[in-house]
Parts: structure tokens; C-alpha cells; sequence
């Protein structure tokens, strides 16, 4: 500490005198450091997002030279039956799964933020589904929704309920592939659970002493307190939503009779099994404008929703 | 709910007390509510168990058999030299080794810079870089892999390896928000020791951020060990496929597929990596989802 008190004014003259050449250094320093995500940026994702507008008014198919057709791809894809169905497909398992897996996950926050005896290894059994890859998931999931010899048609079976066919059946399918998407809500669990840790606990002992019971407390205080949590959740909620392919790529292929036929799934057909470039590039544009509009419509509308005390203020800073 | 009036006085202990009791019986609640539900949460695990472990003829029972007696290990051997199991493991680790170098040197190489070198723009390009944390992958899919064709390096690993040592803005943003915690002092006493910016962030700040690296090698770990899309547009021979993507073919294979002990017991080998990791560094998840949930 004294070899530091003694060197400051020396450091401080030599700013006074260099101040213009050091903070020059420092910026090219700066630009170094900053290089590879400055260039990743630019070769892996806005690079590639321009390309990709382009490619859509073309007709690709990595052999040609990919001719100009202007809207063509975009009125295709209108014109085809099955990329409305795709979109129905992506729009119900979004409207469904969306909402359930915030509200699921926002309670299990709660009851987790008790201090409950072993509370840690509860933590870690409900984000445990999330360590697993998205085929292992996929796999077991396929098996357990086995109709004849599957666990969950069993389960049923004890309460006296004959269970549907499940992924073999076009009714069925999607409600499981969203019943499959519910066991991986830990990261949003956790996500809350980090929120609900940040609310200070004299507002709760405030509000008991005037009066407020459980519900009260949950609407006044949990909610608005949480609501920048659950603002961050529903928009990557949206946009992971939107892409869900693996889930539905092994368990299903995007059967049975289209449909689980995800938007992603769809692009992925056009694009490695057709091999239309210019077409699947269309299709992302279209995915990428619906997750622009409705996350635009999250921040519009959250004023509306969402609530920053001092404190969340302070720390966003 | 009652009000607690005043706190003092003999009255207020004795409601005190009782509310000690109220919250007994609470907390006894929900203990019972989560181990419910952790309960449900493990069904498809010990489903996976009970299968893998199990002889051919008691997959089909009805009602099923929970507890497989004997239990079948043969069973895992059995699956795993079915397949050349041993050369998709040695993919994944070259793969999931040369990534998370890439990502832990360029994402906090990336990050000093972000938190602590000022110059012109910075903030803006910081932006744009969380701002391409919204972007869907979708968008960005077909260029890149017509890149990585032109390039030749469609069935090579390069594609999977080289864009992770061009940072990645979540972890970058991670890396910064703990730099940015880390007293200034330390860099102001090394440079007038006469270290440099680089050597600053080689000697000062990566010791120092060790458990924020330790997160972010976790995250991308799991993360890459876990990708299925990547490998099974990139990775197209057999022989260089990754677990992940060699277990979406072993369902339709015809010798594996329709044997469910031997799938389950593929599965559950596959999942061995990400949760012993899990495991074994649990609390660097929670803080790196407490690191961003909260600040962002």
C-alpha cells in the first residue's frame, strides 16, 4: 500500500503530460481486445444475416450461380399450404408452452426460496433435465410416451385413464411435445429463483404487519418485484420457442401427418433435404421478422407490466 | 393471517411463538409439495434406469417392472460396442476440448476489453454484441454453412471449433460483469510496474476470474457436448459423427433400434458426461444464472 501511495502523484503527472498519447494507446488496446468478438460478430452473424435477406430473392441450390427472382420465394412460401401449418404448429406450442413454463417455473422459484430442509438438492434435481442434451431428452421421452408399453400410458392406466397414442397420433403429438418441454423449466427456475433472492425481506414483514395474507403479498410485492424477470424470460421464451427443432426432429420428424411440423423443422427440410437455399432463407427471414414484432411488442408493452424499484435501478447500471 | 401489533411484551412472544408453529406446518408443506415434484421430476430417470437395466423380455410387461432383477450391465457393454461408441466419444472431446478453449481465451480476452479499456464506440459495439443475443440462429444458418462449404471444411470439425474462438456474447457479457467488480488498484499498481494491457488481463485478471471462467467452462461444456444441430448439418461420414447426433440414428438403426434395453442403456451413457459435470460443479451454475438473471 505504501509503494502505491508513494508512486501516485508520479503517475499523475505522467497523465497530465502523456494524457493524449496514453488514452490513444488505451483505445488501441481497447480495439484489440475487442477484435475477435468484433470480428465474429461480423463473419458469423451480421454478416451472414445480410446474406441471408439477399439469398431469399434468389434461387440457390449450392450449385448454381443463384439466379435473381425477386419476391418469388416469398410468394411461394405463402402459396404452400404446409408452411401455414408449420407456422400453426410453432404458433400453438409457443401460446401453450410459453405461459405454462413461466408460471410452473415461477412457483417451483417460490416454493424453492423457502428455507426448506435439503432445499440445494431439490435446486439441483429440478434443473438437472437441463444438463441433458436435447436428443438424451429426446430419446426417453419418445419411450416413455410409448402407447402400449410406455411409463405415462401406464400411469394413466392406474387411474383409470385410457391414454392416447401420443406421438403416433396427429391430436396427440404436439401436447407432448410441449408436456416434454415442462421438464426442462430449471433454467427458468433458477432465473427466478436468483430474482425472488434479490427482493429485500422487510418488504414482506412490512406488508404482514399491515395485514397483507399470502395472496396479497404474492400480488403486491412477489409480482411486481419479479416482473423484469419474467420480462427476460418471456422474451427468450419466444425466441427459444420459435426454434424448437431437436425435440421434434427425433421424436417425431415433424410427423405424424405434419403435425409436429415446427417452423425450424420446415426450414431445416427446404434447406438440407431440398437443398433450396435461397427458399429456407426466406423462411428464417419470416421467423426472424415474427420474433422481432413479438419481442418488440414485449418491450412496447412492458411499461405496462413490469416495475423497477431503486434497487434493480441502481444494479442495472 | 393475523397482525403482529406491537413486539415487545409478553403478549408478542406468545404470538411469536405461534407463528414459529404457523411456519412449521408452511414449511412441512411445501417440503412435502417439493419432494412431490421432484418425485415427477425423476420418473423419466428412473424410467431410463429401469430400462436400461433390464432383460429383453421384461421390457414388454404390463404392468411394467420398475426394479430390474438382476439387473442386466451386460447391457451397456452390449450397446456401446454395437456402435462405435468409442469413436463418437472421442469426437465429442476433441470437439468440446478445443471449444472451450476457444470460448474461455476469446470471450475473456474480449471482456477486458468491453470492461475496462476505454475507447470511442465501445459502448455501442457492446450493444450490438448483446443485441445478437436475440438474433435466432435461423437467420444466420444458411450463409454460414455456405461459408463453411466454400471453404471445404463440411465434414471437418472447423466449423463446430473455429467460430468459438471468436467470443460469444453471453459469456463475453458474463466475463465483463465480473471484471467489472474487481478493483481498480490492481491494474493501476501493474502499470506502473510497467505491465502492459495484455499482460494485465494474462497475470491479473484471468487468475483472478478463475471461478467466472470455471462457469463459463461449464456452460460451454454442456453446452457443446449437448449440440445437435451443429454436428448433423456440419459432420456428415459415420465416423465423425458426435454422441449426440450418433444417438438421434441409433433409434431407426435396424440393430439397435428396436431393442429398448440397449437404446436406454446408450442414452444413459451419453448423459454421464453433462451430469457428473453437473454434479460436481453445481454451484457455478447457480452463480452464473444469478450473474446474469439478476443484472440483466
Amino acid at each position: 500500500m505504501k509503494a502505491l501511495n508513494k508512486a501516485q502523484p508520479r503517475e499523475a503527472g505522467r497523465r497530465r503530460g502523456l494524457g493524449f498519447s496514453m488514452r490513444r494507446r488505451e483505445a488501441i488496446d481497447a480495439y484489440v481486445f475487442m477484435m475477435p468478438a468484433i470480428l465474429g460478430m461480423i463473419i458469423f452473424l451480421l454478416g451472414p444475416m445480410v446474406i441471408s435477406l439477399y439469398l431469399s430473392f434468389t434461387e440457390y441450390d449450392l450449385l448454381g450461380s443463384g439466379e435473381w427472382i425477386g419476391l418469388q420465394n416469398y410468394r411461394d412460401l405463402f402459396a404452400d399450404p404446409l408452411f401455414w401449418k408449420s407456422l400453426r404448429v410453432s404458433a400453438i406450442y409457443s401460446v401453450v408452452s410459453v405461459p405454462a413454463q413461466l408460471v410452473l417455473a415461477l412457483l417451483l422459484a417460490i416454493l424453492l426460496n423457502q428455507k426448506l430442509r435439503g432445499v440445494y438438492v431439490f435446486r439441483a434435481m429440478f434443473y438437472l433435465p437441463t444438463v441433458i442434451s436435447g436428443v438424451g431428452v429426446a430419446m426417453l421421452w419418445r419411450w416413455m410416451f410409448n402407447p402400449e408399453f410406455g411409463v405415462i400410458n401406464n400411469l394413466l392406466a392406474k387411474i383409470g385413464i385410457n391414454g392416447p397414442g401420443w406421438l403416433s397420433s396427429e391430436e396427440w403429438a404436439l401436447p407432448a411435445l410441449i408436456i416434454t418441454s415442462l421438464w426442462g423449466i430449471g433454467g427458468t427456475m433458477l432465473i427466478y429463483l436468483a430474482g425472488l433472492q434479490g427482493i429485500p425481506q422487510e418488504l414482506y414483514e412490512a406488508a404482514e404487519i399491515d395485514g397483507a395474507g399470502v395472496m396479497g403479498r404474492f400480488r403486491f410485492i412477489t409480482l411486481p418485484l419479479i416482473s423484469h424477470v419474467t420480462f427476460f424470460n418471456l422474451v427468450l421464451g419466444i425466441i427459444g420457442a420459435l426454434q424448437v427443432f431437436t425435440e421434434a426432429f427425433v421424436m417425431t420428424g415433424g410427423g405424424p401427418n405434419n403435425a409436429t411440423l415446427f417452423l425450424a423443422v420446415y426450414l431445416y427440410r427446404n434447406a438440407f433435404n431440398y437443398l433450396k437455399m435461397g427458399y429456407a432463407s426466406a423462411v428464417a427471414w419470416v421467423m426472424f421478422s415474427i420474433v422481432m414484432v413479438l419481442t418488440l411488442l414485449v418491450f412496447k408493452s412492458s411499461p405496462f407490466w413490469t416495475f423497477y424499484n431503486d434497487e434493480t435501478q441502481r444494479s442495472k447500471q | 393471517m393475523s397482525a403482529y401489533p406491537v413486539r415487545r411484551g409478553r403478549a408478542s412472544r406468545r404470538s411469536w411463538r405461534s407463528r414459529g408453529g404457523q411456519a412449521t406446518i408452511t414449511n412441512a408443506i411445501c417440503f412435502v409439495i417439493a419432494a412431490l415434484g421432484s418425485v415427477v421430476v425423476m420418473i423419466p430417470f428412473l424410467w431410463m434406469l429401469s430400462t436400461a437395466f433390464k432383460k429383453p423380455g421384461d421390457i414388454y410387461l404390463d404392468p411394467p417392472k420398475w426394479i430390474p432383477i438382476p439387473p442386466q450391465f451386460q447391457n451397456f457393454p452390449d450397446a456401446l460396442t454395437l456402435v462405435p461408441f468409442a469413436t463418437y466419444a472421442k469426437n465429442s472431446f476433441i470437439i468440446v476440448s478445443l471449444v472451450m478453449i476457444g470460448t474461455l481465451l476469446s470471450c475473456s480476452f474480449s471482456a477486458y476489453g468491453f470492461a475496462r479499456l476505454r475507447a470511442p464506440g465501445r459502448n455501442f459495439i457492446f450493444m450490438i454484441l448483446l443485441a445478437t443475443l436475440m438474433l435466432p440462429s435461423a437467420v444466420t444458418l444458411v450463409p454460414t454453412y455456405l461459408l463453411f462449404n466454400k471453404l471445404g471444411w463440411i465434414n471437418t470439425f472447423l466449423p463446430l471449433v473455429v467460430p468459438s474462438f471468436f467470443g460469444n456474447a453471453f459469456f463475453i457479457f458474463l466475463l465483463r460483469q465480473f471484471y467489472l467488480t474487481i478493483p481498480r488498484e490492481l491494474e493501476e499498481a501493474a502499470t506502473i510496474d510497467g505491465a502492459n494491457s495484455y499482460r494485465i488481463w494474462w497475470h491479473i485478471m484471468l487468475p483472478l476470474s478463475m471461478p467466472v471462467l470455471a462457469t463459463v467452462a461449464v456452460f460451454s461444456f454442456i453446452g457443446t457436448y449437448n449440440d445437435f444441430f451443429g454436428p448433423l448439418i456440419y459432420l456428415t461420414d459415420d465416423s465423425k459423427r458426435t454422441i449426440a447426433v450418433a444417438l438421434s440414428y441409433f433409434q431407426g438403426s435396424p440393430r439397435m433400434g428396436p431393442q429398448r434395453h440397449l437404446l436406454m442403456a446408450a442414452v444413459t451413457a451419453s448423459i454421464l458426461p453433462p451430469l457428473v459435470l453437473f454434479l460436481a460443479a453445481q454451484r457455478y451454475f447457480v452463480r452464473g444464472i444469478v450473474m446474469t438473471g439478476i443484472k440483466g
